[in-house]
């Protein structure tokens, strides 16, 4: 019995992870779309969706019901199985970039040698997916769109690579798990040590999704909806599926490079143990306002969800708890690792999507020629100097003995002073284009 | 076992979609199945534990190369191509060629096997990361063709952007 286990086990662990991954990513995809209308909503001093569960809580399950019952229309003249296959290629790249990354120390499917680079690579590929389902729809609107997101992606993703390059550089390794753990090593996450480069992967990732202020491929005022304007039903929720998953993948990304992965907040200093509390206080908060809101829901089954909602979050929290208070030593304790880490990824690649859907709201959209200029004429030689100036602080460091106190501020300083050079010369630039413009 | 199971699946599939690749009539489709023959190749690499290789492969090939081919296959019109003849009639003469030069490789081979020592094969659990090496290796023993060959690009890309723009 023992052998049998101890041969299943390898295979076990990560197919379990990988269904898990499969399943609960569409309900969390269905859940970031109502967290983006709720601050859209917030933001716009609206209430956002009410009406389905106490404060909209069920909506995402009442829209995939309504996706899934929707009319399947195909264009007589896509390209028809080029047409069917192409969400599906969307999807497939974004969920099997997930198999890569560590939730957690516990929640991994497979720690691979390359591991970042796969959950990179593996993701860019989902391109093929927008670009074919562009191209086959045989309209004019959706080819547009394809063109503009293989343009954006590829330039883009340039400036994503030096990025991720610079954090590279400082821990040493691919594997997601080591780079979380020289990050415990360090003493300080990345982002501090290297500001600069989160800075460029931000923007490259807002763009590498698709997402607002870079929206250009699905820009509704002038091509109705880009590269899906054919889609309709299940196959164009495939679609939304893959884009919220490739957000997710690439707030992973980031909470893992530069946001110190599933580490507390001061994970190395006995002083802040107290943080240790937050994760069940903060559920416990959460489970009080909902069951404060439970009288003023209308209806009486609202009610009924609402405090239900509350009990489980609770229960959240005495789970989250246990291992605290368990006798230090026992089984109990000793899963606070997988717990904890689990919720503090998650709540950094939650605090991640808040900041992109933050920027999608407050800022307009870029045209064409200003993203392009953006990204080739500013990021890109930007994040070559970031990987300069970080190879620059490693030698400082290293080599000649200065502090980190005083390496990594130093070359983040020049590395800033470059960025001024490039913004100004920039400005210089698109001031004699307005000019030119003018006389032409 | 699993090993060779996954080496034919891969292999296979290699061979079939780079045959469909020089079939097809239509563009795009030869373009899908380039994809994934360089898929099956870079399945091919992870299966024999050269993982720097297999990412590289996808990235560069698949996520980098291919994605530029079709964005300009998207821009060609395609009417004409659909209805041009991709074959003459003389395929028989074709195969025959290609079955001599085959037959000739394997006898060439088969001749010669004394003179080609395969070597040992590694042992497989005996295997280093192989990101670390391959770049300990670029940048100790290969450092001059590896910066030679970056030079060479850099230059190429000059190059390309001075022709491509109109005045400089």
């Amino acid at each position: 019995m023992n052998g049998l286990i101890e041969f299943v086990k390898p295979i076990l662990v990560p197919l379990i992870c990988a269904v898990v991954i499969v399943a609960v990513l569409p309900l969390v995809a269905g859940y970031i779309v109502l967290m983006e209308r709720k601050v859209m909503a917030d933001m716009q001093a609206r209430l956002g969706p009410m009406r389905v569960g106490p404060h909209g809580l069920l909506q995402p399950i009442a829209d995939a019901v309504k996706l899934l019952l929707k009319e399947d229309i195909i264009p007589d003249e896509a390209d028809k199985g080029i047409f069917w296959i192409a969400p599906l290629i969307s999807v497939t790249a974004g969920m099997l970039a997930m198999s890569a990354l560590a939730i957690g120390p516990w929640f991994q499917i497979a720690d691979l040698n390359v591991g970042l680079l796969f959950v990179v690579g593996i993701g860019a590929l989902g391109i093929f997916g927008i670009v074919l389902g562009g191209w086959s729809s045989n309209s004019h609107y959706s080819l547009l769109g394809a063109l503009r997101s293989a343009a954006q992606l590829v330039s883009y993703e340039t400036a994503a690579g030096m990025a991720i390059v610079g954090a590279l550089l400082l821990a040493g390794t691919l594997s997601t798990r080591e780079i979380i753990e020289a990050q415990g090593d360090y003493g300080v996450w990345f982002v501090f040590a290297a500001p600069v480069g989160f800075f460029i992967y931000v923007v490259a990732s807002i763009a590498e999704t698709n997402r607002a202020p870079f929206d250009l491929p699905e820009a509704e005022s002038e091509l109705v909806a880009g590269y899906m304007t054919e889609y309709s039903g299940f196959r164009w929720a495939l679609y939304f599926l893959a884009e919220y998953t490739n957000m997710v993948v690439v707030a992973s990304i980031a909470t893992t490079l530069f946001l110190g992965g599933w580490l507390r907040p001061f994970a190395g200093t006995r002083a802040f143990d107290f943080l240790d509390f937050i994760p069940s206080l903060l559920m416990l908060g959460v489970a009080g306002y909902c069951f404060y809101r439970v009288p003023k829901q209308p209806v009486k089954i609202q009610q009924t969800v609402l405090a239900a909602v509350g009990v489980l979050l609770i229960l959240v929290a005495g789970i989250l708890a246990a291992p605290l208070v368990a006798p230090a030593g026992s089984m109990v304790a000793s899963a606070k690792a997988g717990l904890h880490g689990a919720f503090w990824f998650l709540l950094k690649v939650g605090l991640y999507l808040y900041l992109f859907m933050w920027l999608r709201f407050t800022f307009p959209r870029y045209r064409f020629d200003q993203l392009m200029r953006l990204g080739w004429q500013f990021l890109i030689p930007l994040s070559i100097v970031n990987v300069m100036g970080i190879g620059l602080a490693l030698v400082l460091h290293r080599q000649l003995g200065w502090s980190h106190w005083t390496a990594f501020p130093l070359t983040t300083v020049l590395t800033l002073a470059v960025a001024g050079v490039l913004a100004s010369a920039g400005e210089k630039k698109e001031k004699e284009h307005a000019i030119m413009g003018e006389e032409a | 076992m699993l090993d060779q199971i996954v080496f034919y699946f891969f292999a296979t599939l290699a061979v079939i979609s780079a045959v469909l690749v020089v079939t097809r009539r239509n563009v795009v489709q030869s373009a899908i199945f380039l994809i994934t023959a360089l898929l099956a190749t870079a399945g091919i690499f992870l299966q024999l534990h050269a993982e720097f290789l297999f990412i590289v492969q996808v990235i560069l090939y698949a996520g980098g190369i291919m994605v530029l081919f079709v964005f300009v296959i998207m821009l060609i019109n395609m009417d004409v191509s659909l209805h041009q003849v991709q074959f003459n009639r003389q395929w028989w003469l074709g195969l025959l060629l290609a079955l001599v030069l085959g037959a000739q490789l394997k006898v060439a081979i088969a001749m010669g096997r004394a003179g080609l020592p395969l070597g040992e094969p590694a042992p497989a659990t005996a295997l280093e990361p192989s990101t670390q090496l391959v770049g300990r290796v670029l940048f100790s023993e290969y450092m001059l063709p590896f910066e030679i060959a970056s030079i060479l690009l850099l230059v190429a890309m000059i190059g390309a952007v001075v022709m491509a723009k109109k005045k400089v």
